[in-house]
């Protein structure tokens, strides 16, 4: 098991490396700094934005940049936000926690719904039940991402509305409220993003979840329970479920590049201060620091979870061995 | 000579009672007359639109106007006729989705089929890159490289998708690949002397093509989904040029006063890549010989 870990530690550190390098070469060799558009107002001479690149460092040569952004990084310096005018440490401090609330509440949420609707489903396969879910599904399925948070929005933020449209706290009267006031208020804010995170991971979480219950349909196991007597709905639930679950787990770490592509939408539709968010502003103001920082601490996310569900699964079931 | 002993349910149903097996198929039948009338509107929409997509009529009168008799989907801010523009629309969602899945599909089929059939080294090296690259958000990529090199034309975007899409498809094929390289009928054909190159377009490629195809109907559906994505976001085809995700960015900064522009487009987004998948389902299905007739109950046998 150590040596499994070790393993698959190293070979995630690997691919952190060369997606983060990679990233760095891309913004630097992109047309355009941050000092290109930023300052492109009267006034400010060519002079001015060539002093401010070579305070920055942006004048040296591009391998000498690379190597002195890895050597701060594994200090655990990962520089200066130009565009937010603070350290990219603390920028990425205030969005992570908010976009892993988002994404962690919605991958818990749509994993509970994604496996009561494949069971529901697979329950009387072919029939008029798992054929009409079947339906809505493959819709929500190919609902595109940013459409349907821009639905909901204007359902429930502006004909009905029932949720404020943006932002993560009512920016006037928030400070004014009373503890459970703040917490309701926070609570509201998050009713809408979740939901349709929740939405977007559904479909795709009981797609594979029925598709994994019917591959265990025909084992001898299920075929006993039924010959004792099992009802067909109980020998789903108790027998096929568990055995079908584990495809899931795997399925969870596999499926967080995906959902962290929606939290992207779903954060930019309702201005939800988070990593995507702050990740598309810094590519446009060509945030150099930021951009790469942002990604590094994406795909570390993103590498760390599918380890974790490689070790949950490993860990709830004994056939699979690490080695 | 040709010994062919494998059993793709193609070759033991024969092509014609797959076709029959997939009609039946309320889900193709939908798929079909969607993605017609959607090819179609592409083929025909200079003769379909009733405005120039990109013209601006009226600047001053007829900025976001509501739907009405002369504009049935309204304008956009830049007084442009919605209709018109979602016509064109399809043309690039067509375009970029058929044109990128067709590049991704040979050129991940050809690599899939090469590391599984030389292996050694030369698997290693190609599985781990795609091991790398499938860890990668594509979106990420795709945003990374579209908002940086700024608005792309219509081929560009194309191959930066068939770029950043043919990872998948080549585990595939090398997994199949790999499971058929000792069965029995690829041992003859090597023992009749036949060439690797032969085994590989003769008997390997055939028996990939199920997978393959069900990978790529599936795979338009989501190149379409991210092209609407990035234009969206703003950094897709090049504007003027009319895409459904343009469409729906020209209304999103007043979303609640030009709704419009939001939802048909969406609606044809999501009836476009509904179609795709729905297509990709049945084919999946249909090519499955394990595959319940509809309304019965499972059985229990542990023949598969």
């Amino acid at each position: 098991m150590r040596r499994f870990l070790a393993g698959r530690l190293a070979q995630a550190a690997i691919v952190v490396f060369l997606v983060t390098t990679v990233t760095f070469v891309l913004v630097h060799l992109a047309p355009g700094d941050p000092f290109a558009a930023a300052l492109e107002r009267p006034g400010v001479t060519e002079e001015v934005r060539q002093s401010l690149r070579e305070s920055f460092g942006l004048d040296r040569p591009l391998g000498e940049q690379y190597v002195r952004w890895v050597s701060n990084a594994a200090r655990g310096d990962l520089g200066w936000s130009i565009s937010y005018r603070r350290p990219v440490r603390d920028v990425i401090a205030d969005a992570l926690p908010r976009t892993l609330l988002l994404v962690g509440l919605s991958l818990v949420l749509s994993f509970a719904l994604g496996i009561v609707v494949a069971v529901l489903q697979t329950e009387r396969p072919g029939g008029r039940r798992d054929r009409w879910l079947g339906r809505i599904l493959l819709l929500l399925y190919s609902v595109p991402d940013f459409w349907l948070a821009l639905v909901v929005l204007l359902i429930f933020a502006f004909w009905l509305p029932l949720f404020p449209p943006s932002g993560i706290v009512d920016p006037v009267a928030h400070d004014y409220m009373s503890f459970s006031g703040r917490l309701l208020d926070r609570l509201r804010h998050l009713v809408l993003p979740v939901t349709t995170l929740t939405l977007l991971a559904t479909a795709a979480i009981s797609r594979h979840q029925r598709s994994a219950l019917m591959e265990v349909m025909p084992s001898d196991w299920m075929r006993t329970a039924i010959a004792k007597g099992v009802s067909h709905r109980r020998a789903v639930r108790r027998h096929a479920l568990r055995n079908a679950l584990l495809p899931s787990i795997t399925l969870a770490g596999l499926y967080l590049p995906a959902l962290a592509a929606g939290a992207l939408f779903v954060e930019k539709v309702y201005s939800w201060p988070g990593m995507g968010l702050l990740a598309a502003n810094a590519i446009t103001t060509r945030d150099y620091q930021l951009v790469t920082a942002a990604v590094l601490v994406t795909s570390v996310a993103v590498a760390l979870g599918a380890l974790l569900a490689e070790v949950a699964a490993a860990a709830a079931d004994p056939r699979i061995r690490v080695s | 000579m040709d010994v062919d002993l494998s059993e793709p349910l193609a070759s033991i149903i024969g092509p014609r009672r797959m076709l029959a097996r997939l009609l039946r198929d309320s889900r193709t039948r939908i798929a079909i007359v969607v993605l017609l009338i959607v090819a179609l509107s592409a083929v025909f929409a200079p003769l379909l639109a009733p405005y120039d997509p990109t013209a601006q009529l009226d600047i001053v009168r007829l900025p976001s106007q509501p739907p009405s008799l002369a504009h049935p989907l309204g304008t956009d801010p830049y007084s442009r006729d919605v209709l018109s523009r979602l016509l064109y629309g399809s043309r690039v969602s067509l375009a970029v989705g058929l044109g990128a899945v067709l590049l991704a599909m040979s050129f991940g089929i050809t690599v899939g089929a090469v590391a599984g059939f030389v292996g050694g080294a030369v698997d290693a090296v190609l599985m781990r890159f795609v091991d790398a690259a499938l860890s990668i958000p594509r979106l990420l990529v795709l945003i990374i490289v579209a908002s940086l090199w700024g608005s792309l034309g219509l081929v560009p975007l194309t191959l930066l998708m068939a770029g950043t899409g043919w990872f998948a498809v080549s585990r595939l094929v090398r997994a199949e690949t790999l499971a058929l390289r000792e069965r029995e009928f690829i041992v003859a054909a090597r023992a009749l002397g036949a060439s690797p190159l032969r085994i590989l377009v003769r008997h390997v490629l055939p028996n990939v093509a199920a997978p393959a195809l069900v990978a790529a109907t599936l795979g338009i559906a989501n190149v379409i989904l991210l092209e609407a994505g990035l234009s969206y976001l703003g950094i897709g085809v090049r504007p003027p040029t009319a895409s459904w995700g343009a469409i729906i960015q020209d209304g999103a900064e007043r979303v609640s006063d030009l709704w419009w522009l939001t939802l048909f487009p969406g609606l044809a987004i999501l009836v476009t890549v509904f179609a795709c998948n729905a297509l990709g389902d049945a084919l999946r299905d249909a090519f499955d010989p394990r595959q319940l007739p509809r309304g019965t109950e499972p059985t229990f046998a542990s023949e598969a």
